[in-house]
């Protein structure tokens, strides 16, 4: 019997619907998020009332954000059930796996950090909504910080205390990132325009190259149990 | 005849190590304003660091050729080059810190190369950590490996950009002020500071070895336990 094997890219598209059903079955979960990341918002409003500094906001707003996607990419390993992780390693290519896992996170986060941001904008002062530059960087920050946490969450998620493991191991290696884009952000909060930060967006661009390959690379080596 | 390679190195180490001692302490240096006697710090704080990374480079080898074979000998002796090199990491910010206190006025200042070593420290902190959290033996081998192959990677990443982001730093290195750049340095500081980076560097080698020893022993203690108790 000859079954012909699938293709990478069917592989990964058929594995983001399967994402994609998942998420949207367990709508909870990304309700809590977002409820999560309205209540940090709110109580930084009412926190930082008139200590509030451009550095400050963009700062904030930052550090907002990485503690949100390091409790949304927690998530995307640890519902995974050993029967089927193993029911999953019979039938798709690691690479895959990890592909479609990065896109889906990354997908999300992109998601909540948009109504994140405009939520910032509309507590904190609306500052930056209709900056594009900064726009730009939201993207790609969000993105990174997704990319490079869900090779964290694949670590953390096979072992014990993961809550703690994610924070631990996933701080230092988004700090690079952070900086990156908190310097860049607030540069354009400045008033520099997109050619200014023109060479910021590559590194961070570089960043996640880089954590993609990686990721890529080392999958295989965590998948396999 | 390895027998005797080993203690021909520590007997180097031993006697490189002496003259650092006593060179570093007593040769006569440059005088120089602010930072007057405690220039001599140079023999010994730099040498942590060169120790330090010496060591966490050969153990960033070893998990690369751990994921390679996934021979546990290679996760032991990784697993033992963190445990030493976070001694001599530690041992680099202190002997920094009191550096820094009598020059710069402040135990801690807010400097890119100072951060971007505190960061690179905690990345090693949680390696352990990580460690500590798994039991099972090979897994715990095989999650390690990958958490150290990625951080490795990003954090040198890191350390390029980090002047890029940081602007400029009063510690001394690459840009700006005086540095380790050899020409620098006065030349009776360099009868001294080469040898001390070796000794350091063969020094932490030499614990180096003994922690792997004493793991394996630890390991076997372990099994004849689990055997016969």
């Amino acid at each position: 019997m000859n079954i012909k094997k699938p293709s990478l890219f069917s592989e990964i598209t058929g594995l983001i619907q399967r994402e994609v059903v998942l998420e949207w079955r367990q709508k909870h979960v990304f309700g809590g998020i977002f409820l999560y990341l309205v209540s940090t918002i709110f109580i930084c409003y009412l926190a930082f009332r008139g200590i509030m500094s451009l550095e400050v906001w963009n700062a904030l707003f930052w550090i907002i954000m990485a503690f949100s996607s390091l409790n949304l990419v927690l998530k995307s390993f640890q519902d995974e059930t050993t029967g089927r992780k193993l029911y999953l390693y019979t039938l798709v290519s690691p690479t895959s796996v990890i592909i479609s896992k990065t896109v889906i996170n990354a997908f999300v986060m992109i998601v909540l950090g948009v109504v994140g941001f405009l939520f910032f904008n509309l507590f904190m002062g609306n500052i930056a909504s209709a900056n594009l530059a900064y726009w730009l960087i939201l993207i790609a920050g969000v993105f990174g910080f997704s990319s490079i946490l869900t090779v964290v969450s694949a670590i953390a998620s096979q072992t014990k205390n993961n809550f703690t493991l994610m924070t631990i191991l996933g701080f230092p290696l988004i700090l690079p990132l952070l900086l990156l884009v908190i310097r860049s952000a607030s540069s354009t909060l400045q008033g520099s325009g997109l050619s200014a930060i023109s060479g910021d967006l590559l590194f961070i661009a570089l960043l996640i190259m880089i954590s993609l390959t990686l990721s890529h690379i080392l999958f295989p080596y965590l998948w396999k149990d | 005849m390895n027998q005797y390679r080993n203690t021909f190195f520590k007997i180097l180490t031993i006697a490189l190590l002496l003259y650092v001692l006593l060179g570093g302490l007593l040769f006569k240096v440059p005088e120089l304003r602010v930072i007057e006697q405690s220039i001599r710090n140079i023999y010994f704080h730099v040498g942590m660091w060169f120790a330090m990374i010496f060591i966490l480079f050969w153990g960033f080898i070893n998990s690369l050729r751990y994921l390679n074979t996934f021979d546990l000998r290679y996760d032991q002796i990784s697993y033992a080059t963190v445990k030493t090199g976070l001694v001599f990491g530690v041992l680099g910010i202190i002997t920094g810190m009191i550096w820094a206190r009598f020059t710069w006025g402040a135990f801690w200042v807010n400097d890119p190369k100072l951060n971007g070593a505190a960061v690179g420290i905690l990345v090693y902190f949680a390696y352990m950590i990580l460690r500590s959290s798994v039991d099972d033996r090979v897994k715990k081998a095989r999650l390690a490996a990958v958490f150290k192959v990625f951080a490795f990677v990003i954090m040198f990443v890191f350390i390029m950009i980090l002047p890029r982001i940081s602007g400029p730093s009063i510690h001394p290195g690459v840009d700006g002020n005086p540095a380790l750049a050899t020409g620098d340095l006065d030349p009776v500081m360099r009868k001294v500071f080469f040898p001390a980076i070796l000794a350091w560097m063969l020094f932490s080698y030499w614990i180096f070895t003994l922690v792997l020893r004493s793991d394996r022993i630890n390991e076997r203690i372990n099994e004849l336990n689990a055997r016969f108790l």
